[in-house]
């Protein structure tokens, strides 16, 4: 079985958004970008699932430029000894690709997993910086697969899958499908592990395959800006709150003043 | 072009949950001026006439069998068979585990532009302008959607306040028929969680408790009888769940649940940058730290520098007396 695994490059949890120009966007120059952590647990079900003996090959799939190559080699130190982790990564790299919407990115990644032959597609339930949580579930539709997404559980046994995800309200749904078809992973599903160093000298010599749109033999007009049907109009960064008041005396009284506080000033209670 | 706006309620157990309630009475408001009426899309047995009270004028539904299970597949073909029949102009549900699965797909299927979690929805020069955070909520982007139908799933709470108009609704049944492949991820079994919990994404309250918390056990003694002395839903910060005191679920921030409460308390969290992007949107912010220095405070409502292990317990007791969570 052949995994193909989307990742993307996000900035770091930790790195602070700002907002220069209401028509631009934000100013990314300075983040420290990272594998983006949804991404990670995917990559981990894939490992896990080649340690099993489950996977035969697993391949990295991004939609990115060659300023992503660094977190790319990332991705492919993930492995230990003994197995390769993944074989090589494929970066989806046009021109034509600029300005695609969720469901042109959904376009691009599909063609690509199709011409690679790939039997599951494991992905994050969501990449940190758009939150929009749309591409691999688009992806799924545009490949005619089914998708279960934000899993946290997973068993795969010959081509039949069964997972698990959170419904709402603590409860669980348990889904039944088989392969062909498209895994999102949400925290808990596993617990990623760190590159080790052998991992990562091995990742170096990696081959990262650069494909365009007439390497996916995609018709270019649909995707990138042109065939994007979303676009933002303006940014802005977050409504500043008011300042707040610190509550001071014995905690008993402090205690009292909130409850009184939330209840009558806020009307929260 | 479609025209008017098609609102997918979810329920519970037959009940429309407070979120379909909310986005009707919101539709209500944006189809005045968008032109176009308001219906409903239910899928499951539920009271869909009830609806009508809120605005819609008929109200679709798919019942019975395979679309009770709640599979998404089901879901995607109810809903696209609810398109058809009304030809919106905008299609909103709530965000939720199972719009987050169904929305995209069905925007795919219909080769629409989608919107997800949105806080806001406005329109500007007679389109529909959709806000919604990103970057974990560090920034907002205002999106205009140009294909024929607009998808957008609305965080729950973003618009309080539903009250309902006094119509009445006609109800009318797809009549679906759904294929194989509609089925081909099947939810075979829905396991009922320990306890009541409501999910931390529609919760109205949350009590959240950080690292210093310092084992399951104190979640159990000091966080977990506060949220429920103040009918609160439980979270943790990243540093807790790592630490195994809390489960993944309960998680907000970043990498967690984004939750949009009216009352978030914080009880011995900093406000790491990527805590504050889970919970920044709360509408009052009380923050419990011994540190007088910690960010949170700048995001606060109300702060009390103090011990959460002596401030906890007394405004359990406090609560409970003045019964609060009742």
């Amino acid at each position: 079985m052949k995994v193909g695994v989307c990742i993307k490059r996000v900035p770091g949890t930790d790195s602070r958004i700002n907002i220069g120009d209401a028509a631009q966007g934000p100013d990314l120059a300075d983040v420290s970008w990272e594998v983006n952590p949804y991404d990670s647990f995917a990559i981990e079900a894939a490992l896990q699932l080649q340690e099993a003996g489950t996977a035969t090959d697993v391949v990295v799939f991004t939609v990115c430029g060659a300023e992503g190559d660094a977190k790319i080699r990332d991705a492919l130190a993930m492995g230990k000894k003994g197995t390769s982790g993944a074989s090589k990564a494929v970066r989806l790299d046009d021109a034509a690709f600029a300005g695609s919407d969720s469901l042109g990115i959904a376009r691009i990644l599909a063609a690509a997993m199709k011409k690679e032959g790939v039997d599951i597609i494991l992905a994050g339930k969501q990449s940190i910086d758009g939150d929009s949580a749309q591409v691999p579930a688009m992806m799924a539709e545009v490949l005619g697969w089914p998708s279960v997404c934000e899993v946290t559980d997973l068993e795969i046994e010959g081509g039949a899958v069964k997972a698990w995800r959170q419904a709402g309200g603590g409860k669980r749904e348990v889904v039944s499908l088989s392969t062909p078809c498209v895994i999102t992973a949400d925290k808990g599903l596993n617990t990623p592990r760190y590159p080790t160093l052998p991992g990562i000298m091995m990742a170096k010599r990696k081959p990262i395959e650069v494909v365009d749109a007439a390497g996916l033999g995609l018709d270019a007009s649909t995707v990138g800006a042109a065939a994007s049907s979303v676009s933002v109009t303006k940014w802005s960064p977050p409504a500043a709150r008011p300042p707040g008041r610190i509550l001071e005396g014995e905690a008993a009284d402090v205690v009292s003043e909130l409850i009184t506080l939330l209840r009558d000033e806020a009307k929260v209670l | 072009m479609g025209t008017g706006i098609l609102v997918v309620c979810e329920h519970e157990n037959g009940t429309p949950k407070k979120t379909a309630y909310e986005l009707l009475s919101k539709a209500r408001g944006l189809a005045q001026e968008l032109g176009g009426t308001v219906n409903a899309v239910v899928i499951g047995s539920s009271n869909a006439a009830d609806l009508g009270e809120y605005g819609a004028e008929t109200v679709y539904t798919a019942d019975g069998g395979d679309f009770t299970s709640g599979s998404s597949g089901a879901w995607v073909a109810a809903l696209q068979g609810a398109v058809a029949a009304s030809n919106p102009a905008v299609v909103l549900g709530a965000a939720s585990a199972k719009t987050r699965e169904v929305f995209p797909r069905l925007a795919a299927r219909l080769g629409a532009g989608m919107a997800s979690d949105c806080t806001d929805l406005s329109v500007d020069g007679g389109a529909l302008i959709a806000r919604r955070p990103m970057y974990a909520g560090k920034a907002f982007a205002d999106l205009k959607i140009t294909s024929d139908v607009a998808l957008c799933t609305v965080r729950p709470n973003s618009f309080p306040g539903a009250a309902p108009c006094g119509g009445s609704a006609v109800v009318t049944d797809l009549g679906v028929t759904l294929s194989e492949a509609d089925l081909a991820a099947k939810v075979i079994a829905v396991e009922e969680p320990k306890s009541e919990t409501i999910d931390l994404t529609e919760a109205g309250r949350i009590v959240s408790g950080g690292r210093p918390v310092d084992s399951s056990d104190n979640f159990d003694q000091i966080i977990r009888p506060l949220g429920a002395a103040l009918g609160a839903t439980v979270g943790a910060s990243r540093a807790a769940v790592d630490a195994g005191y809390a489960p993944h679920n309960e998680q907000v921030g970043q990498t967690g649940k984004v939750v949009n409460p009216s009352l978030y308390i914080a009880c011995a969290i900093s406000g790491a940058i990527q805590h504050l992007a889970g919970m920044r949107t709360s509408r009052v912010i009380v923050a419990i730290n011994k540190n007088p220095e910690a960010p949170i405070f700048q995001h606060a409502t109300y702060g009390i520098v103090g011990d959460i292990f002596e401030i906890c317990p007394l405004l359990t007791e406090e609560a409970k007396r003045q019964g609060i969570g009742a």
